[in-house]
């Protein structure tokens, strides 16, 4: 198992180790690994927004180890384990350096979802797609509406990050270290994490 | 009164008669005293922030009794049971219960339930035990309480009021999580009191206790609660729903949501169960749709009258406690007293500490020990503990005694631990909140984060905190909306927060406009994508730097709204949005209006009605814009003067978008619909309002000279269609451009200069 998962297994105990294997196979029909379908044929996805990005992200090989770009079109419990330890919660006692690094993971990860070719960066057009997205479910909105808000959103990020620019430069588009940036306000090391419960949730519902 | 027969007597032509109005005149003189007093406060403004209000209240109290115990006369005894409980009592719940920030309340439930009941329950038996062990200690000459009445004594000094900290913890900006189980068990453990409260009086005067009548209480208890919320939830239903129909009565709309409120409060009382929970889930429901119904002036109002209500009732309270303070007769029993703040102290923080450790593992951010302290530190004693002991029922033998012992721990607990607080709290740098501005990213990436979470959690099957609030959430936009809100359409917080940076912005825009000085910056020349083929945008830079000036300083910053309305002495603070709108000129007033109806709406082209006007106010003073999630309006300074001309040309759309606005405005324009649930809940909206009979808008110097005439939307103000000689100019955009590129209203702004605006 990568080290990531090893880090996590201390924070993550056996029996939630189990239930997430078993709730894999439960997705996965029993067999050895999962593929995006299992995942789309999940009803309560349907009204999320980005589900399509959420699904991707387990399939994303940036998630999956650090050094690779592109898809995979299945993944067995071990890369299951691995997208998910994006969502640990961070111990109560954690160094400094590992939130951090902590922080970084989480980040990333948000990162790689709006970044979907692979290039490490979140140009204008990816932008708005996931504004699009995000505010799909919202009822009716203006497609104008969405790219102003996606426009004045890469606008700020210009703004705070390259402060001046010389005349007709050019804004490439939103780096990791910039989402870093100007995400520092944004609690993410408490805030993103889903606390694997300890409780046989397979059964607990009947729905896939 | 004159015999029939008797003399004649003239006709005064002067006369007093003092009896009659007695009761209202001292009442309103009371009133007034009071508030005096808390003029005084503020004129130096070092004594109210080292020194709650309070603390401050009770010593002016403590003067008054004593001039009146000088001069022999006697306070008013209009502090009677039901006076507080059906005057006093419900404006100062419905206070809190309207500005608790919701979703950090809903989002820490748990939690805040957990120390409010459990917690206020552990103190009163605790304390309660205690004090009846102590009580058999027989050189304390206190045998004759027995256990249901060292009880009921117990429960009511358990009511926490921490007032004075909430001021300093939102001065310091604390974490948000202490916060609001602060706030939120001061609320709730006034509720669990007042039914002990109750409970315990109705068994203090039973000659025995029963092990039935425990069983009986403990049944009463969770009926008592669960009645209270449910009526609550239904009338906040119902008065949402009527709301949905006031648009024709504006001046009356803010009584609604009182009478609603009250008649809660009452019907709760009728039968007995929790009127606090009442009133405050009453409060709650109405909040979010109410003022999406009503109009802003409606909103302010009704904000300000809760406040004020509320503060009257507070100021009444703690200040009649200093009176009786001097006026009462006393029943000092030194062992008694001792041993009361003892076990108070003891209990409390004993409670604190075993709670938190039970519930540490159920939270995602768990209290460490800082937390705990201030948590417990946080245990003053106020307003109710003092009226409910000092109503209680006469046959109560000890009663003086316990009211007694009450003034102590409460003069204890809010003069040192209040005073204390704001030093003691620096000192050990408990953990903060980042009270950060909000951004854009920052609103986008946290929804983004939230709908990932709540993805994950339905993969791996579980029902996790975000799945209930997706499910409420739809539930909430797919029914309940469309029923209690009129006009309905399920928004978004992003396209909410994005509205009122336009907003914002076209204040702005106004802002320079009244500044005289042509400091708004130059169109961004976005160069409008020329077809699929070509993705990028290319932001010019020195466009950009003076975009980057005026948003770096005014742009988003949205004060995070959380906090800001529980200041129980004052309103939310507006002194930023006071900026705008201070001149008056009228006839500049109604084409300015215009202006910014065209600024705003411009190129909108959603369906979702956008607010117009921005200016209204009542008198300019704090409630410029929005009741309170108004963004912090701009400065009046904004950019760096660079031009002098004087001609502004804001690109114009076709304003369709208005012909959708719906007539419920008449001549005030559609309000906006701002803000989902969960984020605004703490934001606020933004409801802008105007009505031409008093709106101001800031008027230009008059040392701008244009020309041209500012066409306006016609539909929605038939009275402004006149030309106005007016110092602003608009003009057309050069149609060169088609309807679908940006229109970026964050991103035009209108031109200072006589040049053509560059087409995007």
């Amino acid at each position: 198992m990568s080290s990531r998962t090893n880090r996590w297994r201390k924070t993550v105990s056996l029996e939630q180790i189990n239930n997430l294997n078993k709730r894999f196979r439960q997705l996965s029909s029993n067999k050895e690994t999962l593929s995006r379908e299992d995942l789309a044929s999940i009803p309560d996805l349907d009204n999320n927004p980005i589900r399509l990005q959420i699904i991707n992200a387990f399939f994303d090989k940036r998630n999956l180890s650090q050094s690779e770009v592109g898809i995979v079109q299945e993944i067995g419990f071990e890369e299951f384990l691995m997208v998910l330890t994006h969502f640990q919660p961070a111990a109560m006692d954690i160094t400094e350096d590992n939130r951090e690094k902590l922080r970084r993971t989480k980040l990333r990860f948000l990162f790689n979802m709006h970044d979907t070719d692979g290039n490490g960066i979140i140009t204008l057009e990816e932008y708005r797609q996931a504004v699009e997205e995000l505010l799909s479910k919202a009822g009716t909105i203006a497609p104008e509406t969405v790219k102003a808000i996606a426009d004045a959103a890469m606008l700020d990020v210009a703004s705070t990050t390259r402060g001046k620019m010389e005349p007709d430069e050019f804004y490439e588009g939103i780096t990791f270290e910039h989402f870093l940036q100007i995400l520092k306000t944004l609690d993410i090391e408490t805030t993103m994490h889903v606390r694997f419960l300890n409780l046989d949730t397979a059964n607990m519902r009947c729905g896939k | 009164f004159a015999f029939p027969n008797a003399e004649k007597s003239d006709l005064p032509v002067f006369a007093m008669n003092y009896s009659r109005i007695q009761v209202p005149f001292e009442i309103t003189l009371w009133v007034l005293l009071a508030s005096f007093a808390k003029i005084g406060f503020h004129i130096y403004h070092k004594v109210t922030f080292w020194v709650p209000e309070s603390c401050l209240l009770i010593s002016i109290g403590l003067m008054v009794g004593a001039i009146m115990h000088a001069v022999h006369e006697e306070p008013p005894s209009v502090l009677s049971y039901n006076i507080f409980f059906l005057y006093i009592l419900p404006p100062m719940v419905l206070d809190s219960g309207y500005f608790m920030p919701t979703r950090p309340f809903f989002e820490n439930i748990g939690t805040v339930l957990w120390f409010a009941v459990v917690g206020t329950l552990w103190n009163s038996i605790g304390v309660g035990m205690s004090l009846y062990g102590v009580c058999q200690i027989g050189a304390l000459e206190v045998q004759d309480i027995n256990l249901q009445e060292n009880l009921l004594f117990a429960s009511i000094i358990s009511a926490v009021d921490p007032v004075a900290v909430l001021n300093v913890f939102e001065d310091v900006s604390v974490n948000e999580q202490l916060y609001i189980v602060v706030f939120g068990e001061s609320l709730f453990s006034d509720a669990v009191t007042v039914v002990l409260y109750n409970m315990f009086t109705f068994v203090a005067e039973m000659p025995v206790v029963e092990t039935v009548d425990v069983f009986l209480g403990v049944a009463k208890f969770f009926v008592v609660g669960l009645g209270g919320l449910a009526f609550g939830l239904v009338f906040g239903f119902v008065a949402s729903f009527t709301t949905r129909f006031t648009s024709n009565v504006r001046e009356i709309e803010p009584l609604f949501i009182f009478m609603y409120s009250y008649l809660a409060y009452l019907v709760a009382e009728l039968f007995n169960i929790s009127s606090i929970m009442a009133i405050v889930t009453c409060a709650l429901t109405m909040k979010y749709y109410v003022e999406e119904n009503v109009t802003q002036r409606s909103c302010t109002t009704i904000r300000h009258v809760v406040k004020m209500l509320s503060s009257i009732s507070e100021t009444l309270i703690f200040f009649f406690l200093g009176v009786v303070t001097i006026t009462t007769e006393h029943e000092w029993n030194w062992g008694y007293i001792l041993f009361t703040l003892l076990f108070a102290f003891l209990w409390r923080g004993l409670g604190i500490l075993v709670l938190t450790q039970i519930i540490n593992p159920f939270r995602t951010i768990p209290f460490n020990f800082k937390d705990q302290f201030m948590l417990g530190y946080s245990g003053l004693r106020g307003a109710v503990t003092f009226a409910l002991v000092f109503t209680l029922p006469d046959h109560i033998v000890r009663k003086k005694l316990f009211v007694t012992a009450t003034i102590c721990i409460i003069l204890f607990t809010v003069f040192i631990q209040g005073i204390s607080i704001r030093p003691l709290v620096e000192f050990i740098n408990v953990r903060r909140t980042n009270r950060n501005l909000d951004t854009i990213n920052v609103e986008v990436h946290s929804r983004l984060m939230e709908h990932a979470i709540a993805g994950i959690e339905d993969i791996c099957g579980q029902w996790g905190h975000y799945y209930w609030k997706d499910k409420f959430m739809k539930f909430n936009n797919q029914i309940l909306r469309k029923i209690l809100i009129k006009d309905n359409q399920a928004e978004s917080s992003i396209v909410a927060l994005y509205k009122k940076l336009e907003l914002q912005n076209a204040m702005e825009i106004l802002d320079t406009v009244s500044e005289g000085t042509s400091t708004a910056p130059s169109v961004i020349s976005l160069r409008k994508e020329k077809g699929p083929g070509k993705p990028k945008r290319k932001f010019v830079a020195a466009d950009l730097r003076k975009m980057h000036d005026i948003l770096s300083k005014n742009m988003y910053k949205i004060r995070q709204q959380t906090t800001e309305y529980t200041t129980k002495h004052s309103l939310p603070n507006d002194s930023h949005t006071k900026e705008i709108l201070i001149r008056r000129h009228g006839t500049i007033r109604r084409s300015l209006r215009e202006l910014c109806v065209c600024v705003c709406v411009y190129h909108s082209e959603s369906k979702t009605k956008l607010t117009t006007s921005l200016f209204l106010s009542d008198n300019g003073e704090d409630e410029t814009l929005s009741g309170g999630g108004y963004p912090s309006a701009p400065r009046s300074r904004i950019g760096q003067p660079s031009r002098s001309s004087s001609r502004v040309s804001l690109p114009l759309r076709r304003l369709d978008t208005l012909t959708e606005v719906s007539s419920s405005a008449g001549v005030d324009l559609v309000d906006e619909r701002s803000g989902g649930r969960g984020r605004a809940g703490g934001r606020g909206k933004s409801r802008l309002n105007s009505s031409s009979s008093d709106s101001r808008v800031p008027a230009p110097p008059c040392h701008f000279d244009s020309s041209e005439v500012f066409h306006g939307n016609r539909d929605s103000m038939p009275e402004q269609e006149e030309p106005l000689s007016l110092s602003v100019t608009w003009a057309e955009e050069p149609s060169d451009h088609d309807d679908s590129s940006t229109q970026n209203p964050l991103l035009r702004r209108p031109r200072w200069n006589p040049v053509k605006p560059k087409n995007p």
